[in-house]
């Protein structure tokens, strides 16, 4: 009985797997067809590569891209470790709690909305909307990710060290930096990786915030896409699913290395 | 004495981290909450004005609300209708963290990509029609059809149906299964008396993981179904960035977010989904 259930599962789980992963391949697949459609392959080429590296406002665009995701979750993370440790200091639960829901409204709040309230936000304090814009909601939409990816990990920390680091003379600041930051390096790392990906994901909210003058990735995407079909993007896609599976890669090890650590002092 | 000095040094070191985090909390979070309603009482002159909502309540918008709720709940019935199943089935493979994370991949990948190779699969001249063509069904209108909306839809979604259901499957006791089975119980009445009642927490979470921003999808509506779907979301993008009639946009977002806060409530506990769901 056992092996005739075994066969129909795997099957199901195979056409589940070659449903998520044809539309990719398919994009990659044609990127390299010299007929220059994604209808009939004709032939192979890398002249769409060559387009994506001479299409120099495409570049300019990744760039762009890359500058707000970098920038964006480097401050959203620095932002959201102070507000992870407020947080884990207050002790009172109801403040405590208040905050938890304000700071999840942004995680559960669909993007469409986020994007319409920081456009107001931003015409109402007279930020032009481009680069400062885009940065700002990213900025805004990575912190309550980054706390939420830190605070298990304060709360895994045990107080005592705490104590200790003090009756040891250690100042607030020594704490922080060599008692805290170091426990909760890994979730920093992760909420950091989560902000990135985010950042680099969003269409919907840069969509709304984004000028005439600035544009990053995804919005370029969809002005591209409505206009037709157009085989560079396809290079370009493959060129992003690449560097993604590298990121995926980094991100799986940092997390096996910080979920190993963990383990050993449960055990001690 | 010595306590006392330590108190002191803990509050000021906490108001220093508090600070720039409640600074986001009022600027980002609580700001714009509030001005979306207090621009859902302007009308597109700039007067204050109830005729927003008076229009909010005319067939046109009410069907609008009404349909955007029937995709969105055909949307998350799909996604759970496939994830389940997928799900289960991971937590019975070896490896079972390496194909979670498979399932996850494509979650990271830009869904403007996606969305972008759905169209060419879909073309008239695309995959699916050369197929059905080949099957002697004959090529048919896939793109901008519901088929193909709710299709791309559950297809983005079900990576974060199958993650909550995954961790919520993990966490059950085995035993209690054997149990089930060593009592008599036939593999349906334990999946539906044993292994769903005990899920259920994550079948919640990843329900609401899909139906919030099901009801809110805009870019799909326009490359996939031509606009053919009108969601609230499509609604909300149509006031702010064609129309400019912010006022009536900021409308359908207030009621957008009660429906969001009603959900939730009745959801009640959704907070592990949504640390596990880290994405939208």
């Amino acid at each position: 009985m056992r092996k005739n259930s075994w066969k129909p599962s795997n099957l199901y789980l195979i056409v589940v797997f070659a449903i998520l992963y044809a539309p990719i391949f398919y994009l990659m697949f044609y990127s390299f067809n010299s007929g220059g459609s994604m209808r009939e392959f004709e032939g192979f080429t890398w002249e769409f590569y060559g387009e994506v590296f001479q299409d120099t406002r495409l570049l300019i665009i990744v760039l762009n891209t890359f500058i707000i995701a970098l920038l964006s979750s480097a401050i959203s993370t620095i932002i959201g470790v102070f507000g992870a440790i407020a947080i884990h200091y207050i002790r009172s639960n109801r403040p405590k709690g208040t905050l938890l829901t304000l700071n999840n409204v942004l995680i559960v709040s669909p993007d469409v909305i986020i994007g319409a309230s920081f456009l107001i936000l931003f015409t109402i304090a007279g930020i032009q909307l481009g680069f400062v814009s885009v940065l700002l909601s990213h900025i805004a939409f990575s912190i309550p990710i980054v706390v939420i990816m830190v605070l298990p990990k304060l709360q895994e920390m045990s107080g005592t060290l705490l104590d200790a680091a003090r009756d040891l003379g250690a100042s607030s600041w020594e704490v922080l930096t060599r008692v805290i930051l170091p426990y909760i390096k890994p979730g920093i790392f992760a909420g950091f990786f989560m902000a990135l990906t985010y950042s680099l994901d969003d269409f919907a909210v840069t969509f709304f915030v984004t000028g005439n003058g600035f544009s990053t990735l995804s919005v370029e995407i969809y002005s591209r896409a409505r206009q037709g079909v157009s085989l560079s993007i396809n290079a370009l896609s493959t060129l992003i699913f690449l560097f993604t599976i590298l990121l995926v890669i980094g991100y799986y090890f940092i997390n096996r290395r910080s979920s190993r650590p963990a383990g050993r002092e449960e055990r001690a | 004495m010595e306590k006392a000095g330590l108190v002191v040094m803990e509050a000021r070191a906490r108001n220093f981290y508090l600070v720039p985090y409640l600074l986001w909390i009022v600027l980002f979070v609580v700001a714009p909450i509030l001005l979306i309603v207090y621009y859902s009482f302007f009308n597109v002159e700039g007067e204050f004005t109830l005729s927003n909502y008076e229009k909010f309540f005319t067939p046109v918008y009410l069907r609008m609300t009404l349909s955007s709720f029937w995709y969105a709940f055909l949307i998350t019935f799909f996604s759970l209708l496939v994830a389940y199943p997928t799900a289960y089935l991971l937590t019975r493979t070896k490896h079972k963290g390496l194909w979670l994370l498979l399932i996850i991949l494509p979650s990271w990948i830009n869904l403007l990509l996606k969305a972008y190779a759905f169209i060419g699969l879909f073309g008239t001249y695309g995959f699916v029609n050369a197929v059905l063509e080949l099957t002697g069904i004959g090529t048919k209108q896939l793109l901008f059809t519901d088929f193909s909306f709710v299709f791309v839809s559950v297809y983005i979604f079900i990576p974060f149906m199958v993650l909550p259901i995954f961790n919520a499957l993990e966490k059950m006791n085995p035993t209690l299964v054997y149990a089930a089975r060593d009592l008599g119980a036939s593999a349906w009445t334990t999946f539906r008396r044993v292994i769903f009642p005990l899920t259920l927490d994550g079948v919640k979470a990843g329900c609401m993981a899909v139906f919030i921003p099901a009801l809110s999808l805009f870019m799909i509506t326009r490359l996939i179904a031509g606009n053919r779907v009108i969601t609230l979301g499509t609604a909300i993008e149509q006031h702010f960035l064609v129309t400019q009639d912010w006022g009536m946009g900021a409308t359908i977002a207030v009621f957008l977010i009660i429906a969001m806060a009603l959900l939730m409530l009745l959801t009640g506990n959704r907070k592990r989904g949504l640390i596990d769901i880290a994405k939208k």
